[in-house]
């Protein structure tokens, strides 16, 4: 079936069995590989995404659910430039392997939109939805901190 | 046609992905430029294509007449820095303007790239990249300074000790004259033979510009805005899609397969019977799981490993362990051990089991591979530890030349010791299915997959004796490891040219840096057919868990303190004992905290001094462990990227910390129990302690740094468990009902 939807702002149609999960379809179809697979259930956040401004596991997302929505990826956070929170992550040398950090930063970005100033409690409660297997969870922590203050 | 021409025609370049450590941009090579051939780029040629490689001035590096400045990388990127690390070093010696430069992968050629401290092999791994490379790196480089500086002399008529060299330029003091090296390479000779470079001819420390300061990894601007490549990011026109059910032990074949289910799935297109599974090929990802979860498969009974079960099996080398009447397989034999033993004055005994546990990279496992129609001919895309094992495993597979691979490779989304095995069956995987459908096939691996086909840190169990003398100082040593072989499975290669030493498990029970005058150090291989790996830490981990918890308890129980203990064990070693005096005072260890247990641990990690100290407190009621803080120095001799150091010792503290409290893999009639991160539990920010790290620079050669403080980790959480509660914790992981058990 055909489903219609918003990428990075531009208007999409994708035909794919209603259940297929919306990161398969983002990675193969749309090549938008910059938002990864990592478990497939939700459980590592590889695969952040935000879909009307919420962030979503689009490992579990079925594609039929972004109907009509507007989902945004790495590659639409901050199209041409790296955005203050990018550069935070650059500043602190987060990234390791690099896998995970997609979904890292589409997590924190989701965060510092609804919380401008959050607290270093409030970060990892709200990062430890995302797993990083290179263990740079202090720097995530950093980085966060210096994009809420460096605006 | 090979599958390479077919890329070229479909419009697809080749993946030799080039970054700019100036405008810190990614770059495409297209079509025809091999890695570091400067005459490909249309730059002048500073080393022309010789029909004798000896006549190159090495193969690191390339000299453009624009300044831009090509060096390979022969080591893969996994996060650990090593893309950087190594053309930094060469850069440093050629005294080039790091702007400038511009990284190549090496090509897969083991006698001009391979790593001199990994048996010539270019093989990613074992935190060896930097010091394996650290000589031929540097003379490289000081090679390409010396034919610059000759070219010079030569064009000006001066005497080469009149000149200096600034970044990527030659200078002439007396004269103020300056060629730059782009200038040089348009009119620069090499001679026949390259020069020779001696030691004492290098840089001091003191001299270094690039070397101990922090430039920025040249991949990290891509791993924060997607456009960083890992194999599993790979799309190819008419490309295909992978996926494979493996038998649920190693060595099994199928026996009926019933794939009606799976071919009636749109999308399915073919269902392949292999040795060692069954392949389904598809046009869409989802197709191939779907596919792949339909097959109903019988399994021949005829494979070592079923039957085993892993709670079982500590009983079972618990007892090889103790039988002191069954000689093991020596690995460290200094002295006489058993006749000191018998002269002790006061012998203690200990045991000590590690689970076996996964390495849960991020990315999970997967390939892409292009098999030329007529099988002659194949090109692979994928994220391995070893480029030349990669060629020559695909090349063995399909019975060609290992000259008819073409390796793309890719970055590495996490390594940890699983992509280096000799056989790389992920990346056979796709090259068999490729060969199949006579196009591109991706296979990937799902995370359930990637858990229960992986090869694992092995179970192992440690007994420990320890004799002392009336002093009460440490005479006699013995640590015998009973437990699954590694080396001789992930590459029986390696294994047979080091002498059947089973490296991979046996590392780290050696104690070269503790004065104890008798040791013996020996294995009771656990031939079980589990599936086994090298895992971050390698033996390190499980070997120093025991040592470290043992000499901690051998203070407890002798009334000694455990850090004067390690202090007079470390009398020869200044490094160690600087190491433990930094971290003693960074925790203020003496400070005793209400509630609380400060647990202390040493290790020299092939000659990287570690000392930690962990903070924890215990529940007694759930016997759940917290870990508050967790400090920790290091010394690895010369940082070459102290930033990037300390960024890999947090990261292998994190690692350690999982392996210590949660990670485990257990079996039943060999099958893998766990699945997913539901029931592999690897750490979160929530469970992550503050971590104070201090680097402690030393101006030696430098040792690794990639996975250090992994094995530190346990042994000072279990120092800091029996602080805070009197429990003695001794089998990793400390799960709850273990930590219960202690207590009780």
């Amino acid at each position: 079936m055909a489903i219609d939807f918003i990428v990075n702002g531009k208007p999409v149609s994708v035909s794919a069995p209603a259940d297929t999960r919306l990161l398969w379809v983002l990675r193969e179809e749309l090549k938008l590989t910059g938002t990864r697979f990592g478990c497939g259930a939700g459980q590592c956040g590889a695969c952040m995404v935000h879909i009307d401004g919420t962030r979503m596991f689009s490992c579990l997302m079925p594609v039929a659910g972004v109907q009509g929505k507007s989902v945004t990826t790495i590659e639409g956070l901050s199209p041409g430039r790296l955005n203050g929170l990018q550069q935070a992550w650059i500043a602190e040398s987060v990234p390791q392997c690099g896998y995970c950090q997609s979904g890292q930063i589409m997590s924190a970005a989701a965060l510092l939109a609804a919380n401008p100033h959050p607290s270093r409690d409030q970060i990892k409660d709200h990062m430890n939805a995302n797993l990083c297997r290179c263990g740079t969870y202090p720097r995530i922590v950093r980085a966060i901190e210096r994009a809420a203050r460096e605006g | 046609m090979t599958a390479n021409d077919t890329a070229v025609r479909t419009g697809i370049t080749r993946r030799e992905f080039m970054i700019g450590a100036a405008g810190l941009t990614f770059g495409v090579l297209i079509e025809g430029c091999a890695a570091h051939r400067s005459e490909d780029r249309g730059g002048a040629a500073l080393a022309p294509a010789p029909a004798d490689r000896s006549l190159r001035v090495n193969a690191w590096a390339s000299l453009s007449t624009d300044g831009t400045i090509y060096i390979a990388s022969p080591a893969v990127e996994m996060g650990q820095g090593s893309l950087t690390a190594i053309p930094l070093i060469i850069a440093e010696e050629m005294d080039a303007d790091w702007s400038r430069v511009r990284i190549v992968p090496a090509a897969p050629d083991d006698k001009i790239y391979g790593n001199p401290g990994f048996r010539g092999l270019m093989y990613t791994a074992g935190s060896a990249t930097v010091t394996g490379y650290w000589d031929v790196a540097r003379t490289f480089g000081a090679q390409v300074r010396r034919v610059m500086l000759e070219n010079a002399a030569r064009s000006w008529g001066v005497p080469i000790a009149e000149l200096d060299t600034e970044p990527s330029a030659v200078v002439h003091a007396g004269t103020g004259r300056r060629l730059s090296y782009g200038e040089i390479a348009a009119f620069a000779q090499i001679s026949a033979v390259a020069p020779a470079i001696k030691p004492e001819e290098l840089k001091r420390p003191d001299q270094y510009r690039l070397i101990g300061k922090d430039v920025m990894r040249v991949e990290l601007p891509s791993k924060v805005n997607g456009a960083a490549q890992y194999s599993i990011d790979v799309q190819l026109p008419g490309m295909l899609y992978g996926a494979v059910l493996r038998g649920p032990v190693e060595g099994t074949s199928p026996v009926t397969i019933d794939d009606a289910a799976a071919r009636a799935i749109p999308g399915v297109e073919r269902v392949v019977p292999l040795s060692f599974g069954v392949g389904v090929i598809a046009a869409t990802p989802w197709a191939a799981f779907d596919g792949k979860n339909a097959l109903k498969v019988t399994w021949s009974r005829r494979a070592r490993a079923f039957g085993h079960d892993s709670d079982r099996a500590i009983q079972t080398y618990s007892a090889a362990a103790r039988d002191l009447g069954r000689a093991g397989k020596p690995w460290d034999t200094q002295g006489d051990a058993p006749a000191a033993m018998r002269s002790a004055a006061t012998v203690y005994d200990g045991e000590f089991v590690c689970d076996y546990t996964y390495h849960a990279q991020m990315e999970p496992l997967n390939s892409v591979a292009a098999v030329s129609p007529a099988g002659d001919a194949c090109e692979i895309w994928c994220g391995t530890q070893s480029q030349t094992m990669a060629v020559g495993a695909v090349a063995k597979a399909l019975g060609i030349a290992p000259e008819k691979v073409k390796l793309n490779l890719m970055l590495l989304g996490g390594g940890f010791g699983r992509r280096g095995h000799r056989d790389e069956e992920f990346v056979i995987d796709s090259v068999l299915l490729s060969k199949e459908a006579k196009r591109p096939v991706k296979v990937l691996w799902t995370r359930e997959d990637d858990v229960r086909n992986g090869r694992f840190r092995p179970l192992s169990v440690h007994y420990l004796r320890a004799g002392l003398d009336q002093s009460g100082r440490i005479i006699a040593w013995q640590h015998r490891v009973a437990c699954d072989e590694i080396s001789a499975f992930q590459d029986p290669v390696r294994y047979k040219l080091g002498g059947e030493r089973d490296f991979l498990a046996m590392a780290g029970s050696e104690l070269r840096t503790y004065d104890i005058a008798n040791r013996l150090a020996e294995q009771l291989p656990q031939e079980t057919g589990i599936r086994t790996s090298s895992l971050r830490g390698i033996g390190f981990g499980p070997n120093k868990f025991a040592t470290e918890a043992f000499l901690d308890e051998i203070a407890a129980r002798h009334g000694l303190d455990p850090v004067e203990l390690r202090l007079q064990l470390l009398r020869n070693t200044p490094r160690g004992q600087a190491v433990v005096r930094a971290v003693v005072e960074m925790s203020d260890y003496r400070r005793a905290r209400p509630g609380r247990g400060l647990g202390f641990a040493f290790i020299d990690y092939s000659g990287t001094m570690v000392a930690a100290v962990a903070e924890v407190s215990v529940d007694k009621a759930r016997g759940d462990l917290t870990v508050h803080d967790f400090w920790l120095a290091i010394d690895p001799g010369i940082a070459v990227q102290p930033d990037n150091v300390i960024a890999q010792t947090e990261s292998s503290i994190v690692y350690g910390l999982g392996l210590a409290l949660t990670e485990r893999i257990s079996f039943k009639d060999g099958a893998v129990q766990q699945s997913n991160f539901f029931d592999y539990r690897v750490p979160r920010l929530h469970d992550v302690p503050e971590l104070h790290v201090k680097l402690m620079s030393t101006p030696n050669r430098p040792t690794g740094v990639g996975q250090m403080a992994t094995p530190v980790v346990a042994p000072a959480i279990a120092s800091a468990v029996f602080v805070a509660s009197g429990a003695r914790v001794r089998h990793t992981p400390f799960l709850r009902e273990r930590v219960l058990a202690a207590l009780a």
